[in-house]
């Protein structure tokens, strides 16, 4: 009983941490579907300079790992006189990462809108570039809904990989909290509680905002 | 150019060359590779008159869609001139060469030529008035309530007042055609291109949407309908306009078309329709 005692009182103090949570979630987010759909958007253009630098920074950021990224955004780009403070190098580096995965569920949706539409639009006076921000890409986004809900959810537990980076979010409160108490188990227990109640609703929304597409589509 | 000429096609060339690259963009502005090729349309000639009805018939692969499809310029042609309302659709012409033009002028020329395809190729995130609403919002640049007054009686019009909220996966395909027309109908173009409107539709909703068409041409639209259907064309059509491997091989009004055909090739196609003796 000591130790579930012990771990609701630890809850308080990893819950001041939260608000950093969300900040790296929501900006990263943010930071990820804007470069997300404009990679996207590179990947199918005729410019072949475009689709090039795009593949190629699909290439990197999908072959290295997320924690790598992170520190070198933090502990490399200094030595070339960019210094990010560690909220804005998380959310910097979570973006970047996140924006390689987004913009291929970009793609993928925006080649799914079936010929025909982008015809209709055509022939009823849309230009080319209309068509593609009237008709393909809001369609595209209801598709990508649930696949963008299920990487959110990853990214909020990726945010943990921000703590080698002195964010103080969960994992590094729940370090310190630690090294001065020493209860290891009720702590970590009570952090690895605090990301499933995060996460738990949104899997459920996830779920909804699938079953919402499917019906329009 | 006669005064009443809608449409003016002449001497089309069309030949399909395989595409390599099939990005999206590329479809969307309608640049292709080249590989293979194939010559689909050989020297295609055609007036349309206003307030005129053209079937145009013939078998499969003869290059009915393709032409109708020239003339909205949603395929590129090699020779040959198009026009519609006195524009020259796709092109300018420089020395008597044609030059592709802006894809913002074709688009504006577009809205002048409705098209109804055989999919119908609705919204499909959009209800019914949402469809119909939509090119006259973002084409047309009309207010919510100005789009709203011109989408209703058409949707009015083809029986549709009573699913305007509906989704198309909540609507037949027979009411999803209907919901097509009146979309291509609001912007009120000069003529109307129908590809084989019922030939994606179950038979016993082909007669809804052919009713439609006849009323339509009632009211005096010019249009040219791509079908199998013969019956409906010598009912409806003031002319048939027969194809055969891309060239078109015989014209006149119905009544001399269907009892005295003159080319070899629409009887064997009137003759497989049942309608000569074989
Ligand atoms: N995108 C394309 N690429 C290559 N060849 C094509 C393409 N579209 C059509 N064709 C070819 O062009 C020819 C004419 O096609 P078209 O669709 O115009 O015929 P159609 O008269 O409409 O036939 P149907 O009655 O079957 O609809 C056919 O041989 C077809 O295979
Ligand atoms: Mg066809």
């Amino acid at each position: 009983m000591d130790f579930i005692n012990n771990t609701f009182a630890v809850f308080p103090a990893l819950l001041v941490a939260v608000p950093v949570v969300v900040q790296l979630a929501l900006g990263a987010m943010l930071l990820a579907l804007v470069l997300g759909l404009l990679i996207a958007l590179a990947r199918i253009s005729s410019f072949s300079v475009l689709r090039g630098v795009a593949t190629f920074y699909l290439e990197v950021i999908r072959g290295t790992p997320l924690l790598v990224q992170l520190v070198y955004i933090f502990f490399v780009l200094p030595s070339i006189g960019v210094e990010i403070e560690p909220v804005p190098a998380g959310i910097l580096g979570l973006g970047l990462n996140y924006a390689a995965y987004l913009s291929e569920v970009f793609r993928s949706a925006i080649l799914s809108v079936e010929h025909g539409q982008t015809e209709a639009a055509l022939s009823l006076g849309y230009t080319p570039t209309k068509t593609l921000w009237k008709v393909v890409i809001p369609q595209s986004f209801v598709v990508s809904m649930g696949p963008i809900g299920n990487y959110f959810i990853a990214m909020i537990k990726d945010t943990a990989l921000t703590s080698v980076i002195a964010v103080t979010e969960i994992l590094k409160t729940a370090n310190i909290l630690n090294s001065q108490t020493f209860q290891t188990t009720a702590i970590y227990t009570a952090a690895a509680i605090l990301y499933l109640i995060i996460s738990l609703p949104l899997s459920r929304i996830v779920v909804v905002l699938e079953r919402k597409a499917r019906a329009n589509g | 150019m006669a005064e009443d000429t809608i449409i003016d096609v002449r001497d089309v060339h069309k030949t399909f060359v395989s595409e390599t690259k099939r990005t999206l963009w590329n479809r969307l502005t309608g640049r292709h590779h080249v590989e293979k090729r194939v010559e689909v349309l050989k020297g295609v000639d055609l007036v349309v008159h206003r307030g005129e009805t053209i079937a145009i018939l013939g078998s499969s692969g003869s290059g009915k869609s393709t032409l109708l499809r020239c003339i909205n310029k949603l395929e590129t042609i090699e020779a040959g001139r198009i026009y519609v309302n006195g524009h020259l659709i796709g092109y300018e012409e420089r020395d008597g060469e044609l030059i592709a033009e802006k894809a913002s002028i074709t688009a504006q020329k577009r809205t002048d030529i409705g098209f109804v395809f055989q999919h119908f190729n609705l919204f499909l995130n959009k209800t019914a008035l949402g469809n119909v609403m939509a090119p006259l919002r973002d084409v047309k640049k009309l207010s919510a309530a100005e789009a709203r007054s011109v989408a209703v009686p058409n949707l009015e019009m083809v029986g549709l007042a009573d699913k305007m909220e509906n989704y198309p996966s909540k609507l037949s395909g027979g009411q999803k055609q209907r919901v097509a027309i009146a979309r291509a109908l609001a912007m009120e173009p000069s003529v109307m291109l129908f590809d084989e409107p019922t030939s994606a539709l179950d038979p016993e909703l082909v007669g809804e949407v052919l009713a439609v068409i006849k009323k339509i041409a009632q009211q005096g639209t010019t249009m040219v309908i791509v079908t199998h259907e013969m019956q409906f064309a010598r009912d409806i059509a003031d002319r048939i306009v027969v194809m055969d491997q891309g060239v078109i091989v015989e014209e006149g009004p119905p009544s001399r078309i269907f009892t005295a055909p003159q080319h070899p090739k629409t009887r064997a196609l009137l003759s497989r329709s049942g309608i000569l003796p074989a």
